[in-house]
């Protein structure tokens, strides 16, 4: 036995895990108590919630910064309507199925875009979901450029009810945001975690201490490729039609998504978290002032970026020494 | 054949948005997410100068050139310089954030119609080349294009502004050391940077309508054309430029769907095959 182990948990961590697992518990039950229209905001809070956790994996601590993950959300919304309609799965099936096949696509696609560095990964990036976007409009079977929507029968079939339905689209919207966190926290606990935290302090560094960053990044980009297309079908299975401009659309799936991380603080867990809730209250708060909204939001960016590139919850953590998830590494004499 | 020269005389716009994104990676390693909507406003300022005073739309280049290089120097010394270092993050958020602005800022004064720079008789003014006939303006543009990369190309390597660009860009510590104001040296490529911008802006508002939300896929061309071409070399975006606007004519011949897209492809191939660019300078 080893003289000493390794402690996660701090008393902030084993309040948030509380926290957490007591939340899970009650928005499960939430359709018992929730509106309908109010339970299709929380399955798109929780959609936004993953889909910057796992930017956030990517370029917060892989140093991926990608401005082109639209890609894979518009990819999962097409194959899954690809699934259902041209191959008769059953949308709920097709999740998964969804998730594999973007993971498959994001090798090649990998393998191209790490030849660009830094800055230039990321117009890459960007240039690939442009190439989805305008293969997706060449695809006259889904409607082409202008879209298509899931035939009713097809709606009908994946659950009894459109009650039911909508409660089932709100449960695993649930179920991929608790498993996408949960996943995440393991990742970092483990050795692959500490790799990936070592990338991002100084890539150089962990390079020279044996850490294979080339194949971690690799590994990192194809998991998010996955998830986020799954995510990305589940968003459109709960709007029921696909287009092209919707599906590739960078403002929704990526400028949206760098912000919350941003604000919210990237690099850390928590981030996202903070910084969706955050996004939600301005986005209720000011959606009126339309282009003038997408002008603050890009001005608290710039400012946080340029004063407080930690984020939000950077700030408080350094402040108070929060941490909502059992991630820290202390040495304890056993 | 007539769509090939048609492409080639695009690529010259192209190698336009290209350089001006070359000249500042070069110089600070700093790529500007906002460079196509920085495009997009300067067509959008020779509009408002055409309109208001009269000026037909080349002479509105002697006021929105500088406009746009002062425009450059004070976002650089403001903004921009305070986000360069070994993080490239920042950088590149910042000017993300920047390009929601300026793209939605348009979209609030000039509303999301579609508009046009209006060039008189030069529009539609031609010459005959053999079975061909070329546009006056698409010439002179190219032109424009080649002056522009052979200026910058004199100004790296011939003058004391160059040297310092070049001092800075090899190592910004050293350069300080040397006397060098380096937030200073950044600004002035910036401006220089956005100087270029200005002219391709108003090529482009000549060429085709444009309307606030093109501008990211302008940054894109641009972006394409530079790693074509090779990072680092300024003739390299030329030949980048014209690769990415042939690819888009042949495309568009086949389909008109498959005319940006070609160019995508035509980009991707040269990544798979070519990843340092035809004409290299520097590794990716």
């Amino acid at each position: 036995m080893s003289p000493v182990r390794v402690v996660h948990a701090t008393p902030a961590s084993r309040v948030g895990v509380a926290v957490a697992m007591v939340g899970l518990v009650a928005l499960t039950a939430a359709p018992a108590w929730v509106a309908r229209s109010d339970l299709r905001l929380m399955a798109e809070i929780y959609s936004y919630v993953v889909l910057a956790s796992l930017w956030n994996v990517l370029a917060g601590y892989a140093g991926l910064v990608s401005v082109g993950q639209q890609a894979y959300v518009g990819f999962g919304a097409y194959a899954l309507f690809a699934l259902a309609m041209l191959a008769g799965v059953h949308p709920l099936a097709a999740l998964p199925l969804v998730g594999v096949a973007a993971a498959v696509v994001a090798v090649p696609v990998a393998a191209l875009m790490f030849r660009l560095r830094g800055h230039y990964f990321a117009i890459g990036t960007w240039v690939v979901a442009e190439v989805f976007r305008l293969i997706s409009a060449q695809l006259s079977v889904l409607g082409g450029g202008s879209g298509i929507s899931l035939p009713v029968s097809i709606v009908i079939a994946m659950a009894e009810g459109r009650q039911m339905r909508e409660f089932m689209i709100y449960w695993i919207s649930l179920a991929m945001l608790a498993a996408v966190l949960g996943a995440i926290v393991l990742l970092l606990r483990s050795r692959h975690g500490l790799a990936l935290t070592a990338i991002r302090d100084n890539e150089l560094a962990a390079r020279s201490s044996g850490v294979d960053v080339r194949q971690l990044k690799l590994a990192v980009y194809v998991a998010c490729a996955g998830g986020t297309a799954i995510m990305g079908a589940l968003i459109f299975l709960q709007k029921l039609r696909v287009s092209p401009d919707t599906a590739f659309s960078i403002n929704d799936w990526t400028a949206f998504v760098i912000f919350i991380t941003v604000i919210g603080g990237i690099g850390r867990v928590e981030g996202p978290i903070v910084g969706t809730l955050l996004f939600f209250a301005l986005r209720q708060a000011l959606t009126d002032l339309g282009s003038i909204y997408l002008m603050t939001l890009g001005a608290i960016a710039i400012l946080v970026m340029l004063f407080a590139p930690r984020g939000l919850w950077g700030l408080l953590a350094d402040r108070f020494g929060w941490q909502a998830f059992p991630l820290a590494r202390r040495v304890q004499a056993s | 054949m007539n769509s090939i020269v048609q492409g080639v005389l695009i690529g010259g716009l192209y190698a336009m948005f290209a350089a001006g994104l070359s000249l500042i990676f070069g110089v600070m390693r700093l790529v500007n997410i906002a460079h196509g909507d920085l495009i997009v406003l300067a067509a959008y300022v020779s509009l408002l100068v055409t309109q208001s005073l009269g000026l037909d739309a080349l002479s509105s280049l002697a006021i929105v050139v500088p406009v746009m290089a002062a425009l450059g120097y004070a976002l650089q010394r403001g903004m921009l310089n305070r986000t360069l270092g070994d993080d490239l993050l920042p950088s590149l958020l910042v000017t993300f954030g920047l390009s929601v602005i300026i793209q939605n800022g348009l979209l609030e004064f000039f509303t999301a119609d579609s508009r046009r720079l209006q060039a008189g008789a030069l529009e539609v003014a031609s010459v005959p080349l053999g079975a061909l006939s070329l546009g006056v303006l698409p010439l002179i543009q190219f032109a424009a294009s080649i002056a522009i990369i052979g200026a910058l190309e004199l100004l790296f390597y011939r003058t004391a502004w160059g040297r310092a660009f070049r001092a800075t860009a090899d190592d910004p510590t050293v350069a300080q050391l040397m006397g060098l104001d380096t937030r200073h040296v950044f600004a002035l490529a910036m401006a220089l940077s956005l100087a270029v911008v200005a002219v391709a802006g108003i090529f482009l508002a000549i060429r085709t309508n444009f309307d606030p939300a093109i501008g990211p896929a302008r940054l894109i061309f641009g972006f394409e054309a530079v790693i074509i071409g090779g990072l680092g070399s300024l003739w390299g975006t030329l030949a980048g430029g014209i690769v990415l606007g042939v690819a888009q004519a042949i495309g568009a011949q086949l389909d008109p769907g498959w005319q940006v897209l070609a160019g995508h492809v035509a980009f991707l191939l040269i990544l798979a095959l070519r990843p340092q660019g035809l004409f290299p300078k520097v590794q990716p």
